[in-house]
């Protein structure tokens, strides 16, 4: 409730097509020079001094991505992107591995604290002894770097390891070997193909077995740099027994400009492990007349790979001008759990393809999707689901529930869902319906008082609640907010 | 002091009032009675501001203040309070957080300071038991699988918690058995103040009984056209409205 009036608040402090995080920053840049081809891959290989297998599993992914076609079968619209006219290495000079906050660059600590993301562990820690905050680890992002990660000592006293992958590389190559590349294989589809290529940076956990995370790890990435592609490449493995909870927020600056985002995210979880990964997406989504914002082509994918094991993916999408996102579960390991939670709102002329996969191959694996898709304005909003059961899934279960809610007249809501069972012990339940904000419930809450910016926010709000109580509570706050300021100017 | 001066308003090209006038006093209980399609539904929305109305002429005005300038929300800042006919479902929203909302909402608008929790908490339970209504109920989705008593029972509640000056109750005893309408109507009457006016909008004599008027105004073909004291509502269930439906022209 009190996040609702804070919501309101907040949207009546904004000019309609204000955009939070739309300012950008002057950084001294590290560049790779635009374009690319085998030359550029190795000089990124060579920026992060990474070992031969390295940059040859890199080289691979390009050699394939040049035979590759850029995917056209989403609901989504868009001029031919030009590769070659990219940047695909873009660093802050000054940021090139800080041993601690001192030597952070100040400016860069300066967007953080304009981002509301507090890097400071002592503001965290006297955060503590006030009542509601948590303590949330932090890895931050920008551009194709991490400038900095939080609480590592910490952490490491409970053998967690949680660190940019760029590091992990060196410190860890044995596990960053194992599993990279083993959930979202580099030839899995162009843009996770490209990213493997040109991946930049991102973060890496790693929760020994029986450990559960004492805190919560957060990413927070931030594209800065004009014509610049960001490919962050995040991996997260849950040891027998091990839980963590696992926070990525996004924003960028205001350009007119398109920018290009194909990150890959992989989780594997061993037996009795478990991951919830919660993203917040705030991607610049362009101004009110569909000109800049982001493209957002990401692949992340989460493997049951061990039994009793469970992935959790929730997230709330309201920023991009393209989303292109389908957070999966490969649930193999028997008793295996997957659940997606999404919230995608879509306003101005965002075009949004997002959804999930469930692939069933384990025994009395079950999954759970929950969809609520917003439209307003122009917007597209589409549902695209797989639920698949293989032959030996016996015994595996389903339940999805995709609902959309219609603001205005211009824009549309699609659901695509496939469903496929290849043994007659599955059982798979969807459910999907499609409403409008009625003009008698608009009228109803004026009636009692309320303005109808926040009458639709109260009822967005209600259509969306059984996501956000899977949110961790601070980020559901904060969602709240992003609901309402994603959906300011949609009233008529 | 509520006033509705030669107001004429359509939907598309059908007039649905026709130069309208009624004046409710401060303190007073008007009653609206009148056959089906007269057009009562249509004057306490245009009152509370829906839109969707066309407004050809006429004035509302408030205490002097005119309303047909104001949005719905500012109406009911003003104290304009409608209990609906149908009471809108919204899924999701527990019924206490509406409530807060509102409330909130409304005395924000008048410069009030927000309420607290606990104040709050404890108007909603007075109120509550006034209407006979379970706590139970406050932290279900509004009206969602509420049976048709409930809704009508929590439109009153609302009228409680936001005190307004002036309530407009469209066909609230409609759907309601014997013992809902009493315990509505004795919510109602505990409500009435020397300051606070009703506009009672109804079929049927009976809620009449419950809620005694000070006047009764019979409406047909878009007015006003008779006035009366409460033996008015009497006259009618006994003669029925034929004296007054049939209309001298087509609408």
């Amino acid at each position: 409730m009190a996040a609702v009036q804070e919501t309101v608040d907040r949207v009546k402090s904004l000019d309609v097509t204000e955009y939070k995080y739309g300012f950008s920053s002057t950084f001294e840049m590290d560049m790779a020079p635009k374009g690319l081809n085998e030359d550029i891959v190795r000089f990124i290989s060579a920026k992060k001094n990474e070992p031969a297998w390295l940059t040859e599993w890199r080289l691979e992914a390009y050699r394939r991505w040049i035979t590759m076609e850029e995917p056209d079968w989403a609901r989504v619209h868009y001029p031919p992107i030009d590769y070659q006219s990219l940047y695909y290495y873009a660093a802050p000079k000054t940021a090139s591995g800080p041993k601690s906050l001192d030597e952070v660059d100040p400016e860069i600590l300066k967007v953080y604290a304009k981002l509301g993301i507090p890097l400071h562990e002592q503001a965290l820690l006297a955060g503590v002894e006030g009542a509601s905050q948590r303590r949330v680890a932090v890895d931050a992002v920008m551009d194709s770097v991490s400038v900095v990660t939080t609480f590592k000592d910490e952490l490491a006293k409970a053998g967690v390891i949680f660190c940019p992958i760029s590091e992990a590389v060196h410190t860890h190559p044995e596990l960053v070997k194992k599993y990279l590349g083993s959930v979202v294989p580099t030839s899995d589809n162009y843009y996770a193909t490209l990213n493997s290529a040109v991946f930049s940076d991102g973060s890496f956990v790693y929760i020994p077995k029986g450990v559960r995370c004492p805190m919560e790890l957060s990413t927070y990435f931030r594209i800065n740099e004009q014509n610049t592609g960001q490919f962050e490449r995040t991996l997260i493995i849950a040891d027998e027994g091990a839980y963590v909870s696992y926070l990525e927020g996004c924003t960028a600056p205001k350009r007119d400009e398109n920018q290009l985002h194909a990150a890959v995210v992989e989780l594997i979880t061993h037996d009795d492990a478990e991951i919830k990964y919660s993203t917040v997406q705030n991607w610049y989504p362009g101004d009110a007349a569909g000109k800049g914002g982001i493209y957002n082509f990401v692949t992340k994918r989460g493997d049951c790979r061990g039994k009793n094991s469970k992935i959790s993916w929730t997230q709330v999408e309201t920023g991009s001008a393209i989303t292109w996102k389908y957070p999966s579960c490969i649930l193999r390991g028997d008793n295996s759990r997957g659940e997606f939670y999404s919230i995608a709102i879509s306003n101005g002329y965002q075009q949004v393809d997002s959804g999930t996969k469930m692939i069933h191959l384990g025994k009395n694996t079950t999954s759970r999707i929950i969809s609520k898709g917003i439209s307003a304005g122009h917007s597209q909003n589409t549902y695209r689901g797989l639920v698949s059961a293989h032959r030996k899934a016996t015994g595996a279960r389903n339940f999805t529930n995709c609902d959309s809610l219609l603001i205005g007249e211009n824009c549309g809501a699609h659901t695509v869902p496939y469903i496929e069972a290849r043994n007659d012990s599955a059982q798979f339940e969807h459910e999907a319906t499609t409403s409008k904000i009625s003009d008698d419930q608009l009228f109803y809450c004026m009636q009692r008082g309320l303005s109808g910016e926040e009458a639709t926010a109260l009822i967005v709000n209600g259509f969306v609640r059984d996501v956000l109580q899977q949110l961790p509570m601070e980020f559901a706050v904060e969602a709240q907010k992003l609901i309402a300021i994603s959906l300011e100017g949609s009233v008529g | 002091m509520l006033e509705v001066k030669n107001l004429t308003v359509s939907i598309g090209d059908r007039k649905i009032l026709d130069g309208l006038n009624l004046t409710v006093q401060d303190g007073e209980v008007a009653a609206i009675m009148g056959p089906n399609g007269t057009g009562k539904s249509t004057l306490s929305y245009v009152i509370a501001g829906k839109p969707g109305y066309h407004v050809d002429s006429g004035e509302i005005l408030l205490d002097g203040q005119n309303l047909l300038e104001m949005g719905p929300d500012e109406r009911a800042g003003k104290g304009v309070f409608l209990a609906f006919q149908y009471p809108v479902e919204i899924p999701g929203v527990a019924t206490m957080t509406f409530l807060k909302a509102a409330l909130n909402a409304q005395r924000r608008q008048r410069g009030e300071e927000e309420l607290t929790t606990p104040v709050f908490m404890k108007k909603v339970r007075e109120a509550s038991k006034l209407l006979d209504i379970k706590d139970e109920i406050l932290r279900r989705a509004l009206n969602v699988g509420f049976s048709g008593g409930e809704k009508k029972r929590m439109d009153i509640l609302q009228m409680a918690l936001l005190e307004p000056n002036t309530a407009i109750l469209d066909e609230t005893d409609s759907g309601l058995d014997i013992d809902a309408i009493r315990i509505v109507a004795e919510g109602v009457n505990k409500l009435r103040t020397a300051k606070r006016s009703f506009l009672l909008i109804t079929h049927y004599q009976r809620l009449l009984n419950y809620i005694v008027p000070d006047t009764v105004h019979v409406m047909a073909r878009g007015k006003i056209v008779r006035t009366g004291g409460k033996e008015l509502a009497l006259e009618l269930e006994k003669n029925g409205y034929r004296d007054f439906a049939a209309a001298p022209e087509a609408a």
